[in-house]
């Protein structure tokens, strides 16, 4: 019994080993891959040793686990690309609402916990319960079931902090006392309150805003894993849960710096909505100039450089891979072929970097936004595919605009600018964008995909 | 094992996830993010002692469900993050 026990815990600590060794190689470029695989293998020595502790019910454990299986492998095989912030969002809400439920089943068999666990419990419910909750709704914006736009309401801070007063209060009562119908029901109050307080601290954060909300609701999930390791005193949950909470932390601060933002402000503000009508009734002046595919071609025929800015309306249009073939063919026209990705274009932290690497995109033509601006001033053309607000120039000019102080992708320095956009509506943040009416800037409206195939057309045809 | 030594654990942890990944290329944002929210799934610990704890219908209903979903979460993390890096690795292969 003993030496199994000693085993059960070399065991675990050779899991939480391969998940440090896992997460710092999976931050290194030429050794993510196998970083992924050693964190896998951790969590296989995991799972194998909890099993062989015993005492489970293993039939049932089987039938969890083909299941859970089943679904992971296939979802994780059918989804796009482009349709990856939602699947991540998705697995991340199931990590949240599975610790909620370890929480749940702790207190289901065992109503009369010691004051230390029940406390482990209630955070677990809390933090599991926000976490998936939250993911819903994010996974329900960002696959458009639900509009992308912020929902506001007055006195939507008052409602939110007593909210939380609310629950503060029912798990106080509770860890006191869950014992009897009393207590089951202050428990049951304890998650659906945890559950409200996801949905409604999601639905003010508009679209755009995705990348920071998904990446605090990962480091969440991890949280409510650490909890659950209270609660069953087990130290690998509380060793990985801290570090999947961590790096979702430092990522989330990482995306709130890339839009000169803070975390509060991102969180509350209800970016978008409240800004929609200062910005449509003193919207810049000017005509916009439009452009043929032809007359497009013929602006990047003669260019020497190309900077090609995706955002996340290339994503929409699923158009890496029209944009990979211009980019060959622009290179074989002897042009210098440059991607230039904003570190929160798109809809999670490093969307287009996926994209453009499912499409083939070679690595060196990424380029880093703070290494392209100051080099702006040569490219001869500069191409915007679906990318609106990383490219806003009233960020660096208009003091008065919302996103003022965010640092932009300078595409308007460029000599020419060619914008492929579907119309000259707002991006998500609400906002009017008035790159599209300077002098050299021309707008090749249409969706991105069928406007780059055009290009690549004429390409072919000359 | 005692509340103390968890929360020595808990702390030192954070400081150790903070000081790893201080610095990271933001072509590995989504990668990472992913890859660690498939550890998150190691709730799935916690998942298979719960179906242990009891043999009435709710406890069973509850741990299979955290047990199922703290599957997908693992398995579906680890998946779709290879997928990716997947990805990333042909197209260096592809150069050569």
């Amino acid at each position: 019994m003993s030496q199994m026990s000693v085993l059960i815990d070399f065991g675990y600590i050779a899991a939480s080993i391969l998940f440090i060794l896992g997460i710092k190689m999976l931050s290194k470029a030429d050794t993510a891959r196998r970083g992924n695989m050693v964190s896998a293998i951790g969590m296989l020595i995991a799972v194998l040793i909890t099993l062989l502790s015993g005492g489970m019910s293993y039939q049932w454990i089987m039938v969890g686990l083909i299941i859970g299986s089943l679904i992971g492998v296939v979802s994780a095989r059918i989804v796009k690309m482009t349709s990856m912030p939602e699947m991540v969002a998705l697995f991340n809400g199931f990590g949240g609402i599975a610790s909620l439920l370890v929480g749940w089943a702790e207190f289901n068999s065992n109503p009369g916990l010691p004051l230390f666990t029940a406390i482990a419990v209630f955070f677990a419910v809390l933090i599991g319960g926000v976490a998936f909750s939250g993911s819903m709704i994010a996974f329900a914006k960002l696959a458009e079931i639900m509009d992308g736009k912020p929902i506001l309401y007055k006195g939507q801070q008052i409602v939110n902090s007593l909210l939380i007063l609310g629950l503060l209060a029912a798990g106080t009562l509770w860890a006191m006392d869950p014992t009897g119908a009393n207590g089951y029901l202050l428990f049951m109050g304890v998650m659906v309150l945890s559950l409200l307080l996801g949905v409604l601290g999601v639905i003010p954060i508009g679209g755009g805003d995705m990348p920071v909300v998904i990446s605090l609701l990962n480091s969440y999930s991890g949280l409510a894993a650490c909890a659950a390791g209270f609660i069953i005193l087990n130290n690998v949950l509380i060793v990985s849960g801290a570090l999947v909470g961590a790096s979702g932390i430092i990522l989330t601060n990482i995306m709130c710096k890339a839009m000169n933002r803070s975390l509060a402000n991102v969180l509350f503000s209800g970016f978008g909505a409240v800004t929609t009508s200062s910005a449509v009734s003193g919207g810049p002046q000017g005509e916009a100039k439009s452009v043929s595919p032809e007359d497009a071609y013929y602006i990047l025929e003669a260019a020497a450089s190309v900077a090609i800015v995706p955002g996340y309306g290339m994503a929409v249009a699923q158009a890496q891979h029209a944009v990979r073939e211009l980019g060959e063919l622009l290179e074989k026209n002897g042009a210098e072929v440059r991607y230039v990705v904003h570190p929160v274009a798109g809809r999670m932290p490093g969307h287009m970097n996926v994209l453009l690497a499912e499409a083939n995109v070679p690595y060196d033509q990424l380029a880093e936004m703070d290494s392209v601006n100051p080099i702006m001033t040569t490219v001869d053309v500069c191409l915007v595919i679906g990318a609106n607000d990383v490219v806003n120039p009233d960020a660096r000019e208009n003091e008065s605009s919302p996103i003022y102080g965010m640092p932009i992708i300078n595409v308007d320095y460029a000599r020419t600018c060619i914008v492929m956009k579907r119309s000259l509506n707002v991006g998500f943040a609400g906002i009017q964008n008035p790159l599209f009416f300077k002098e050299n800037t021309r707008m090749l409206f249409g969706d991105a995909k069928a406007s780059l195939q055009s290009l690549v057309a004429e390409f072919k045809e000359s | 094992m005692s509340a103390g030594l968890l929360f020595f654990v808990f702390i030192l942890s954070i400081f150790l996830g903070i000081e790893l990944i201080s610095k990271v290329p933001s072509q590995l944002h989504t990668p990472l993010m992913s890859g660690s929210n498939a550890i998150s799934g190691i709730t799935i610990v916690g998942a298979l002692i719960a179906t242990g704890h009891s043999s009435e219908p709710v406890g069973i209903i509850l741990g299979v469900l955290a047990v199922i979903f703290a599957t997908i979460n693992v398995v579906g993390g680890y998946l779709v993050t290879n997928r990716m890096l997947g990805m990333f690795k042909k197209k260096e292969g592809g150069q050569k």
